[in-house]
């Protein structure tokens, strides 16, 4: 007999599965058109109406590139990183509550877990830069482990910082703990700590203006430089994947995830995400690219200190 | 020394430069593919971590001895040459070819013409500064400027069309004159240009110039001193963003320039925002000029009496036009024969770019594609 429990687990990582395939298609059709509004051009326009297929269409064509592997590269290492940098982001989506009762897999730690498997990804980008023996991949490597490990710290110290306030690490429990209003929910009641997470999650996902790792005017493509196909093609779905799994935790931990000022439910929860993703990717197009350095600066400078005034403030006001 | 088999395998610029590697550093080759070298310029570097030990330019990729073809062209021939070593502002190279040759044979062109000239050389400057703009950003890491810069440009290369009879490699400038005449419509959509630019400077200062990311980006990267800038022989904005005023059309005068009102925009800042505000003032000051010259323009024939095939008698002459990147310089010694015996091009890139090396030195790899763009270079124009 199967345990009904690995049944919703399976069953729950085939939706993921598909959800995050979806989500990569939609946001990269998303991406290329709100990038050619920003710059007063319409964007992707001949495939399909309003080059809606566009995303399939750049799909099967990376799909049907041949896939190389540069000379004196470490094979093994080297295709092993862009399935690495894929399947933990499907495993992330896992403890996240879309709806009251909208959950693949009910933890008390569903944050933890989280956290443990999105620092995955920074360990395939580093294989990737290992792998490839190429001087700028290598460069794009050290770039994205010295950027990650700055920036996961921030980042923890922040969603501690909403741990404290719920008094829990269940995502479930803290998307309930808060209310249906705006002004109920973390992100007011901790702007701090939302600010924190917003600028260390653009730096997680690799996003602009913090993509160093991949900085094309710099390192050409970073640790990506020497993939080609559905190599590439991995990366790139991993990025948006990201971006959908840093948006939903962001959703649940500030954003008051599923509650809404009415009709409460899944769909107030997508709109939330939504609405982060677009401000990611209007970011993308607005800013300049920072420097390394200055980037490290701003995580060990401000943001560090930051996050852990803003640790003792939570603790001592919101909870007395 | 090195064996023939060591210098095919590993290059004859790669031997000499590993020479003088230090332990624990790594040989890094930026270009000729990198995408900021805009083209095919190929830097050498020696880095350590992400800090440059030492940096050198290698030239020669796109080296198409445009001066040794001189000599086997007549002289209206070589005029089409002269758009394509600098193709950003190819007009300003026309210019000085031409300007060589008339100077020689003492055959001035008919006003009219001056007057096209100056319309057609600040309006290539201008579109020379909006791509430069637009493509530094671009090194940078902000995408969308560079599509405003182009719609900018694009409307600005269809009057160029029209006035010119080509998009980017122009040829229009003959000896003593012009090739095609302005119309009064034509004149009317220069006018409307102007203000639409105008108008959108300023919202390229607010949105761009102003970011704190930017800022961050150029300001204190790239200080080149006087006396360095000097040395080096920097000329155009790079000499002007170390707060030297030297403009050939004001320190060396020619055509109409001295009767036009505008300003050398000068900034005693020294680094990288120094010479981005001196491009972007620039801007400003050409479409004054352009302005001024369209309501100064007189009547008659844009091309004075002379006969089709120049006669150039024997001597030798140098004529220098201010370019986007600096002072062009075009030495032509003559035989009487028809065509030139000797040309030699001074390309402002090819000093600006021998600044590099210095410049560089100590700097992050960031920094150093920031300073790189801020130099503006135009590769072919390097090589010749």
């Amino acid at each position: 007999m199967i345990d009904p429990q690995l049944l919703r687990i399976l069953v729950a990582l085939v939706g993921i599965l598909v959800f995050v395939a979806l989500n990569a298609l939609a946001l990269v059709y998303a991406e290329r058109k709100i990038a050619g509004h920003v710059q007063r051009r319409p964007g992707p326009y001949e495939v399909g109406p309003h080059g809606i297929l566009q995303p399939l269409v750049d799909g099967l064509k990376l799909m049907g590139k041949q896939l190389t592997t540069p000379k004196d590269a470490d094979p093994v290492i080297f295709w092993l990183a862009p399935i690495m940098c894929f399947m933990p982001v499907a495993l992330c989506m896992l403890p996240i509550p879309f709806g009251p009762n909208l959950v693949a897999l009910k933890l008390d730690l569903g944050i933890v877990l989280i956290l443990a498997f999105a620092g995955f990804g920074v360990l395939s980008l580093c294989l990737a830069g290992w792998g490839s023996n190429n001087k700028w991949s290598l460069l794009g490597a050290a770039r994205s482990v010295a950027q990650n490990v700055a920036y996961e710290i921030p980042l923890l110290l922040s969603v501690l910082s909403v741990a404290f306030m719920t008094g829990s690490l269940d995502l479930a429990t803290i998307s309930a703990g808060q209310g249906a209003l705006p002004w109920q929910w973390n992100a007011l009641l901790n702007p701090l700590g939302f600010i924190i997470y917003f600028i260390c999650a653009l730096a997680e996902t690799n996003r602009a203006p913090f993509d160093l790792p991949e900085a094309e005017s710099e390192l050409t493509a970073g640790f990506h430089t020497e993939y080609s196909g559905m190599g590439f093609g991995l990366f790139f779905m991993a990025e948006y994947a990201n971006m959908v799994v840093v948006c939903s935790v962001a959703t649940v931990l500030f954003l008051g995830g599923w509650n809404g000022p009415f009709a409460p439910g899944w769909w107030w929860f997508l709109l939330k995400m939504y609405a982060l993703i677009f401000l990611i990717i209007q970011i993308r197009w607005t800013y300049p690219r920072v420097r390394f350095d200055q980037l490290l600066n701003l995580c060990w400078r401000w943001l560090v200190p930051l996050a852990l005034v803003n640790l003792v403030y939570v603790t001592i006001i919101v909870k007395l | 020394m090195f064996t023939k088999e060591q210098i095919a395998e590993r290059g004859f610029y790669t031997q000499h430069f590993e020479q003088g590697k230090q332990d624990n550093s790594l040989i890094l080759n930026m270009g000729p593919q990198h995408p900021s070298t805009h083209g095919v310029l190929r830097v050498m570097l020696e880095i350590d971590g992400e800090y440059i030990l030492r940096a050198d330019p290698v030239l020669g990729y796109i080296h198409r001895m445009h001066e040794k073809m001189a000599e086997g062209k007549t002289y209206a021939q070589f005029i089409t040459n002269m758009g394509r070593v600098d193709y950003l502002h190819a007009l300003a190279w026309n210019w000085a070819f031409v300007g060589a040759v008339e100077k020689l044979g003492e055959t001035p062109p008919s006003p009219r013409a001056e007057y096209l000239r100056v319309i057609t050389c600040e309006l290539n400057r201008i579109s020379s500064h909006l791509l430069w703009w637009g493509a530094y950003l671009l090194d940078l890491g902000a995408f969308t400027p560079i599509l405003y810069a182009f719609d900018d440009r694009e409307e600005l290369l269809d009057i160029l069309q029209d006035l010119t009879g080509s998009r980017l490699t122009y040829a229009s400038f003959t000896f003593g004159g012009v090739v095609t005449d302005m119309s009064d419509a034509l004149k009317e959509r220069i006018t409307r240009f102007i203000a639409r630019l105008r108008d959108r400077l300023p919202m390229y200062k607010s949105l761009v110039t102003d970011n704190f990311i930017l800022l961050g980006r150029v300001e204190d990267i790239g200080h080149i001193p006087v006396d360095m800038a000097v040395r080096y022989g920097a000329t155009g904005p790079v000499l002007r963003g170390s707060g030297v005023a030297y403009d050939v059309r004001r320190a060396e005068p020619y055509s109409v320039y001295p009767g036009l009102d505008f300003v050398v925009p000068t900034s005693d800042r020294t680094d990288a925002l120094g010479r981005y505000l001196v491009r972007m003032q620039e801007l400003e000051q050409s479409l004054n000029i352009v302005e001024q010259a369209v309501a100064q323009i007189p009547a008659g024939d844009i091309q004075a009496k002379m006969p089709k095939k120049p006669k150039v008698p024997a001597g030798e002459v140098f004529f220098a036009v201010e370019g986007a990147r600096g002072k062009i310089g075009c030495y032509l010694q003559s035989n009487g024969s028809g065509s030139p015996y000797r040309v030699k091009l001074r390309a402002p890139s090819f000093s600006n770019l021998s600044l590099f090396a210095e410049l560089s030195q100590g700097t992050l790899l960031a920094d150093a594609v920031s300073i790189l763009g801020s130099l503006d270079l135009v590769i072919p124009e390097i090589d010749r």
